[in-house]
């Protein structure tokens, strides 16, 4: 596994979050749900002092969090950028505006820009079906994307 | 409290908030207070109105007029216009596009004339983080009165009698797993509510939960005291962030009121309810799966039974129902089971909420009684396809339903009729197709999702639907033999047959049922080589119609890979080798002189 320090501050507000969930092995979602608001993914070093507290293997971390798509062990870039592709947004042309992204930002879906700038992924639904096709960047929702506007949205950031 | 004398109502579902009605919100507020109009206008942030089409909604009570496609900007003109001089905002109306007449009541409304709101009916009509305004819609007095009145066996009964089925998309009788739960034997249960909507396109319950939380607290309480459970858990999806929120608020002061807690009603009743996060996993909608995901497990299903009425959440007797069952049950209790019961078809009872969605031109979220037909769903709610085009196909039930056709388009909506039509319920995901949509690249889509949620537990789910999705590809490149159609449909029904559970039993409806209704398209693809909705781009090509072009050059500039060339007034030419088969081309095409074959 790749070897990223964590700051000792925040390995200690990781210990305090496996605390408040009573180092409970039943509540390793919701842990995993506040260590990925602090450090923004799940890296390994992080899977592994959780399975530490919860005592429970890192295999067992590490299951649970490569079954759930919400959980990343990737950093995202600093504007991530979120294509909507359930099913009302898919017929009304969102694999048309994803693939205009891919080909601007040239990344392939789960992947970051080389300068850390934008992240690109897919996301089922995110329930505002009337302004399909939706693209959210960052906590910003874009309805109604077509394909020539992508370039246009790229430019604000 | 205070007294107010209008009210401005403003819809802060995630569609509407996503189009700026906080901002509307805000500017009203300023408007109000710049003409002295704070004290006697209140402006309230509701639930979703169902209209998502047209939002931002913006609704005056108590004259109920219905303006839609608020902006920011509109804010000043309506407090002076309306509130002041008494005068509608016209261009802010909804105009009938039949008709072209316009429409300042919703109750006029095509979109709102058929539906009845059972479970919806506090959405768009109440603050939904403010707990006094449910109560003024009898809110609590369900609880009230089955906590005093009734045995669990009695209320019970009740929704027996009402013939109410699980929403989420089995169609389980509701009342008869209450009493399973209530026969099981155990010092501890759970009340469990499934907020794990998965299904693209479908967000019903995420509508609910926003726009009327206690409705679902509410009834996990009745659930509590009629099969013995102290403990309910909200298993929501980590997605839904603002329906989170709104919950949290919710619970917060149902607690400060008395409504959960210890002794509620002073009955001796204790009922409490607590949070659990999804983390994005489609089959955590299976019930077996959602509990071993609440046990900080991987969401995998296990075999049934026991079912989790016996044997549930940390091996307790635990009952299972999805948001917009819950939603149901307060006004059944009220009301009486045969209320309910007197809505509906035979076999189904009530009425089902469904987010219409796709090529319609009224997306939103409605709700209507069982026994509508899709036609009236489609035609009249939904105000026909968008662009004038031609109906195709409508899919319901999601990744596990099928899609239906023209001939379908009469049947009376039920659990049962949908099952027999190739599709199914599912929790209410309804998407239309027009014209252009490739059903093979439909079905494809579908299976690309199942491929991705297959939690891999089981073979048949695991390879099947691979295997499953890489002959659709092969379809839709053109390159698959005529003999590859009947291994399809082999392979399809082997994985319905085998798979352990919900998800891979349902994944291969979406081929069968356009493999049923759409045999032609499969068939051109295959023997032709050609796509008829002209979807799938290895099939088609672009041309340039050398009698209509005109040499305007706007293609070529607009090609994103330079595929166009040509002199200036002279016809212009695509080189196939280099063409994306982006389409831009065509859509700027001002001559009509582009054409894909």
């Amino acid at each position: 596994m790749a070897n990223i320090k964590i700051p000792e501050s925040k390995i200690e507000e990781l210990r305090g979050i496996c605390k408040k969930f009573n180092n409970d092995s039943g509540e390793l979602i919701n842990v995993l749900h506040s260590a990925q608001v602090l450090f923004g993914y799940l890296p390994a070093e992080v899977q592994e002092l959780i399975a530490e507290e919860l005592n429970v293997s890192v295999a067992h971390v590490y299951g649970v969090v490569t079954f759930y798509s919400f959980f990343s062990m990737l950093p995202k870039g600093r504007h991530p950028i979120s294509i909507c592709m359930g099913t009302a947004c898919y017929v009304r042309g969102a694999e048309k505006v994803l693939e205009e992204f891919k080909r601007l930002l040239k990344v392939k879906v789960g992947e970051t820009t080389d300068d850390g700038k934008f992240s690109l992924s897919c996301l089922r639904c995110v329930g505002a079906c009337g302004l399909a096709p939706v693209v959210t960047i960052g906590e910003r929702v874009y309805g109604r994307v077509a394909a020539e506007d992508v370039k246009k949205i790229l430019g604000e950031y | 409290m205070a007294k107010f004398k209008n009210h401005i109502l403003v819809c802060a579902g995630t569609g509407c908030r996503a189009s700026q009605c906080e901002e509307i919100v805000e500017n009203l507020k300023l408007a109000l207070e710049q003409n002295g109009l704070n004290k006697e206008v209140q402006v309230v942030r509701t639930g979703c109105f169902g209209f998502c089409e047209k939002g931002p909604v913006v609704k005056m009570v108590p004259d109920n007029t219905f303006y839609v496609q608020v902006t920011p900007d509109d804010a000043n003109e309506l407090v002076l216009e309306h509130l002041i001089k008494g005068r509608k905002v016209n261009r802010l109306l909804y105009v009938n596009p039949e008709t072209k007449e316009v429409v300042s009541d919703s109750k006029h409304m095509g979109f709102y004339k058929k539906q009845i709101r059972i479970a919806l009916r506090n959405c768009g009509f109440i603050n939904p983080e403010n707990i006094d305004e449910y109560i003024a819609r009898d809110g609590y007095s369900a609880l009230g009165k089955v906590l005093v009145e009734k045995t669990p066996e009695e209320a019970i009964k009740i929704i027996k009698d009402s013939g109410l089925r699980g929403r989420g998309g089995g169609g389980f009788p509701t009342g008869l797993k209450w009493e399973l739960t209530l026969k099981s034997k155990s010092e501890q249960k759970y009340v469990v509510c499934n907020a794990d909507e998965g299904d693209p396109g479908a967000f019903m319950d995420r509508s609910i939960l926003e726009g009327d939380p206690h409705s679902v607290l509410e009834a996990m309480a009745i659930c509590g005291y009629c099969i013995g459970a102290d403990t309910g858990l909200v298993y929501i999806r980590a997605e839904y962030p603002l329906a989170i929120q709104r919950l949290k608020i919710a619970i917060e002061q149902a607690r400060e009121y008395g409504l959960l807690g210890k002794d509620i009603f002073g009955t001796g009743f204790n009922f409490d309810v607590e949070i659990r996060y999804g983390a994005g996993a489609f089959v955590c909608g299976e019930e077996t799966a959602l509990i071993h995901s609440m046990e900080g497990l991987r969401g995998e299903p296990t075999v049934k039974p026991p079912f989790p009425s016996v044997r549930g959440y940390k091996e307790k007797p635990t009952n299972v129902n999805n948001v917009e069952t819950f939603a149901n049950i307060p006004p059944i209790i009220l009301k009486g089971g045969e209320w309910f019961s007197s809505i509906g078809t035979e076999k189904s009872k009530g009425t089902k909420v469904f987010a219409l969605a796709g090529k319609v031109n009224n997306v939103g979220l409605i709700e209507v009684p069982m026994g509508t037909t899709l036609r009236e769903v489609i035609f009249d709610i939904g105000g026909g396809i968008k662009g004038g085009k031609k109906f195709k196909a409508v899919q319901t039930g999601g990744p596990s339903g099928g899609c239906l056709t023209e001939r379908h388009l009469d049947i009376p909506i039920d659990y049962d009729n949908l099952i027999a039509s190739g599709s199914m319920m599912g929790s209410g995901g309804m998407i239309v197709m027009d014209e252009d949509d490739c059903m093979v690249s439909m079905a494809k889509f579908y299976l690309e999702f199942t491929v991705e949620e297959s939690c891999g537990k089981c073979a048949p789910c695991r390879i099947g639907n691979k295997r499953l999705h890489e002959m659709l590809e092969k379809i839709t490149l053109g390159k698959a033999l005529e003999g590859d159609l009947i291994k399809l449909r082999n392979l399809a029904n082997v994985i319905k047959d085998t798979s352990l559970c919900g998800l891979g039993q349902t994944s291969p409806n979406p081929v069968l049922s356009t493999m049923d209704n759409f045999n032609d398209e499969y068939q051109a693809h295959v023997k032709d080589g050609k796509c008829p909705a002209g979807q799938c781009k290895a099939l088609m090509h672009y041309i340039i119609d050398s009698h209509l072009c005109v040499g305007c050059t706007l293609c070529s500039r607009v090609c994103p890979v330079d595929a166009i060339s040509g002199e200036r007034k002279t016809p212009h030419a695509i080189d196939t080798s280099v063409c994306i088969k982006c389409g831009a081309c065509m859509e700027k095409c001002k001559f009509g002189a582009i054409s894909v074959q």
